[in-house]
């Protein structure tokens, strides 16, 4: 992809938790805000348009609240767009941010995806009767489940692949203090006699519900070497969608996945992604979805992804680190879960990770995903200028 | 002085009346008559069931109405143990995806007559419809799919529908 | 910034659709756009739309819609939940790249299955304004008592009316047409005081699309672009009270970042009759220069969430039939116009 240079500035996110009682929804948006600023080195003056990304209106009892929310996020007089693209809201939210600058539209951008999921019900949003429609049988997690049945069919991995990502999952949320589950105490045996929900997908190996805000900075090249702060380059974006039911779709390793990758991956210059990627943070919402992913990202072949778990390859001190922040496993505001993941990819590069740092992260991926399987947002970011 | 406000609780209610739409009619009255009428796209020739107005995959709309069996391949399943089915049902439960006869896309329908944990991918099943009397215009007339006991499905026929 | 061209335009017929759900009111209008082009919704570079859930009643309401387009091998997409005005809008931005040289853009929406007015209300500040329920037509009309007792006459809101139904006598698409004398408008009662109920839009169901092309590829797929020449949007404060409601400061400046100047049509996004009025007035507008709403507007047919897309789609199909050399749409969205998006378009 041609277009001017971009990179993020600053990032900024709230700690999530279930409930946040202590502040409106433009409370929460306006601290992840206020954060991003804050480690940009920049003030609200300073940003030319406002993106703005979640998750169903219905999550909050809110229609279009970027209209309530302008005011709240310094966008009064500016341009101010608010991107929905399901799960993946977050992702598509920040590369449409990066687009504006690319493109040459703006100098900075700020961009914030949010759920305060607690105000309203999302598991009844996500489950609304409508008249005419299948009856819903099983819940969110009743359609994951069958196809997670069929990866481990397709794939012969063994049964307690899900667990050791969870495990891992949680263990690195103990070192991101904005993580919404932190289990000191949680351990292999746990998650493997937590209660089975949807078989195989156990209590352990699935996400929380939160209420969180992300937000970003993202500057043109010449704001970026302005810039005291580090910054990550971003090196390629992109995005695939393919139909929620066709017959014939894949949905243990989605075609738009895999498409959404390669492109990212052309646009980065990165022909060798397990060699040349250090560390990612993708979209894993019940833990068998890592290893689907690592083979749907080309970081292992189909049929071996579960290897890279087994073998600890994906573990914060491994060759691969997956979810160094604790993911989608240990944190979900819906609408934000997947602008984390590009912006925990962001601070890998920046040095910024704190405490699950990877050390000289110098290229990493963010990725989210979204509807059935269906919508793929990913972005490569950089240490060096590219 | 009291205590910050810190929630207050709003209901909210808005009425809408859904049209589902011609070929999404078509196959809810076929349902009340006891019928699984799906639509073939006229590029790919798949059949889908429900049809929702048009091939997904290839942006046409449907034409042909084509009647599925109601026996089929139970493609993949989930053992379910939580509630959600919206009626009291022994737990844990098996929702399936099955692929009727005549059909290329699956439908999601319960699991009974089986033991949660014999149940198979590949396994033949057919469905079960609750008393004629209680027909309507839903495909919850199906109101669960049983084992037929046929040898179960080769792997290979249903692969691609996992 | 590269030129980027409206090159084709389709919408649906507006009125109430009891039949036909939002797929299969797309699908046709899909086809209509892309026929013109030769090409198919495969051989764009990027899609994007614009829809509401609020509006369907159903969350990812704009997921089974993407089934019309065919997204089958998988396409660069993306979906905002506004009108498709701003869908366009990142469209134009997507094309600036220059890896890609054609855009898909398309918005649907279907106002008659829940109450329009009401289902609006929860666009509002959730904790203290939307708990008292001020639908859409009391807000407009609240916004139109302000303009009113800002020295302006009703009879200039009958003018408008009058003038958008002898205008839409020529759009097919049209909901509401026809010959009215303005004094007879005024006698009508009283719908939300101010406002009377002709004052106010339909209700309306419907779909539109937008095809965009860069540079050259724009020249081959049409005789005559519809070359946007600037294009912008801003918002203004939510709260009534915050904000002068007898004037659109966004309106206005984006009006000015998009170079509205010598404009010979103009289509403005104005589901209220007043608000045509102050939306012409913050471009700084002169009717005797420029042909308002030729189309016959929102106040003939408001499809929302799709509305804002056809007044583009409208401007820009004139531009290409020749009808004017430069000309400007607008979309708004918000409560009494509080985010505006203008475009200018120009025929050379």
């Amino acid at each position: 992809m041609a277009g001017n240079r971009a990179a993020v500035l600053g990032t900024g996110q709230t700690k999530h938790v279930a409930k946040r009682e202590d502040v409106s929804i433009a409370g929460l948006v306006r601290e992840a805000a206020d954060r991003a600023l804050e480690d940009a080195g920049l003030s609200y003056a300073d940003i030319d348009a406002v993106v703005i990304g979640k998750a169903p209106d219905m999550f909050e009892g809110v229609m279009m609240p970027e209209l309530y929310l302008a005011e709240a996020l310094g966008a009064i007089g500016k341009p101010m767009i608010r991107v929905h693209t399901a799960g993946s809201v977050g992702g598509s939210t920040a590369i449409v941010a990066t687009h504006l600058v690319q493109a040459g539209v703006h100098e900075r951008v700020l961009t914030v995806a949010f759920e305060k999921q607690s105000e309203s019900n999302a598991m009844w949003a996500l489950s609304i009767k409508i008249p005419f429609s299948q009856p819903l049988v099983a819940g969110a997690g009743g359609y994951f489940a069958p196809i997670i049945r069929g990866y481990i069919r397709k794939s012969d991995a063994p049964l307690d692949t899900g667990f050791q990502v969870a495990l891992k999952d949680r263990l690195n949320a103990l070192k991101n203090p904005y993580a919404h589950l932190h289990q000191p105490d949680i351990s292999y045996e746990q998650i493997a006699e937590s209660p089975l929900l949807w078989d195989p997908i156990r209590y352990a190996e699935t996400c929380p519900s939160s209420d969180g805000a992300a937000a970003m900075v993202i500057g043109s090249e010449a704001a970026a070497d302005a810039s005291e702060r580090p910054v990550a380059w971003i090196h390629g974006t992109a995005v695939r969608s393919e139909p929620t039911m066709g017959a014939g779709r894949d949905r243990v390793n989605p075609h738009a996945g895999r498409d959404c990758a390669k492109a990212v991956y052309a646009e980065a210059g990165i022909t060798d992604p397990f060699r040349e990627i250090d560390c990612a943070e993708i979209y894993v919402p019940f833990s068998w979805f890592e290893p689907m992913w690592l083979e749907n990202l080309g970081f292992a072949a189909e049929g071996a992804g579960w290897k890279l778990v087994q073998d600890g390859v994906t573990a914060i001190d491994g060759d691969l680190p997956i979810n160094m922040s604790g993911g989608v496993l240990s944190s979900n505001p819906i609408g934000a879960s997947g602008m984390l993941r590009f912006l925990e990819a962001a601070n890998q590069v920046r040095g910024t990770a704190g405490d699950h740092q990877v050390a000289n992260a110098s290229r990493a991926l963010g990725h989210a995903y979204g509807g059935g399987s269906q919508f793929f947002a990913m972005w490569v970011v950089g240490a060096e200028k590219r | 002085m009291s205590d910050p406000v810190t929630g207050i609780i709003t209901p909210i209610r808005l009425d809408y009346t859904y049209t589902p739409g011609t070929s999404p009619s078509a196959f809810l009255r076929g349902m009340k008559d006891g019928k699984i009428l799906g639509r073939r796209c006229p590029s790919c020739g798949k059949v889908y069931v429900p049809p929702r107005g048009g091939c997904p995959m290839c942006g046409v709309e449907f034409a042909e109405e084509v009647q599925v069996s109601d026996s089929g391949t139970l493609v993949t399943f989930a053992v379910v143990n939580v509630n959600f089915a919206n009626r009291v049902i022994d737990l844990p439960y098996v929702s399936g995806e099955v692929l009727f006869d005549g059909a290329d896309t699956t439908s999601m329908v319960l699991v009974q007559g089986i033991a949660a944990d014999e149940v198979r991918m590949g396994m033949r099943v057919t469905a079960h419809w609750l008393p004629r009397e209680e027909w309507d215009f839903t495909f919850a007339n199906i109101d669960y799919v049983e084992p037929t006991g046929e040898p179960d499905a080769d792997y290979a026929s249903y692969k691609e529908h996992v | 910034m590269r030129d980027v061209a409206v090159v084709s335009f389709a919408q649906s017929a507006t009125r109430r659709d009891q039949t036909r759900n939002e797929v299969e009111i797309l699908l046709p209008v899909l086809r209509e756009a892309m026929e013109p082009t030769g090409l198919t919704t495969q051989d764009m570079g990027f899609t994007c739309s614009g829809s509401s859930d609020y509006l369907a009643g159903q969350a990812f309401a704009f997921v089974s819609a993407l089934d019309a387009v065919g997204p089958w091998p998988p396409i660069q997409e993306s979906h905002v939940e506004m009108d498709g005005a701003w869908a366009l809008y990142e469209a134009w931005v997507r094309l600036q790249h220059g890896d890609i040289d054609t855009a898909l853009v398309y918005a649907f929406g279907k106002s008659s299955p829940g109450d329009v007015g009401r289902v609006l209300s929860m666009q509002l500040d959730p904790y203290v304004v939307a708990p008292l329920w001020p639908d859409a037509v009391s807000l407009a009309a609240l916004q139109a008592r302000s303009w009113l007792e800002a020295g302006h006459s009703e009879k200039d809101l009958a003018r408008v009316v009058a003038r958008s139904r002898r205008n839409a006598l020529g759009n097919p698409h049209a909901q509401l047409s026809g010959d009215v004398d303005e004094e007879a408008l005024l006698d009508e009662p009283l719908y939300a005081d101010p406002l009377r109920k002709h004052d106010c839009p339909p209700i309306s169901d419907g779909a539109a699309v937008v095809v965009l092309a860069a540079g050259d590829r724009a020249r081959e797929l049409c005789d005559r672009p519809a070359w946007i020449r600037g294009i912008d949007h801003r918002i203004d404060v939510q709260a009534l009270g915050s904000r002068d409601l007898t004037t659109s400061a966004s309106t206005r400046l984006a009006g000015q970042r998009a170079g509205v100047r010598d404009i010979d049509l103009a289509e403005l996004h104005a589901p209220f009759s007043h608000q045509e009025l102050i939306v012409a007035e913050s471009l700084g507008l002169e009717e005797s220069r420029t042909t308002i709403n030729p189309s016959g507007g929102a106040l003939a047919s408001n499809p929302v969430m799709v509305a804002g897309l056809v007044r583009i789609g409208e401007a820009a199909r004139r531009i290409s039939a020749g009808e004017g050399d430069r000309a400007v749409a607008h979309a708004t969205s918000g409560p009494a116009l509080q985010q505006n998006l203008v475009c200018v378009l120009e025929g050379t």
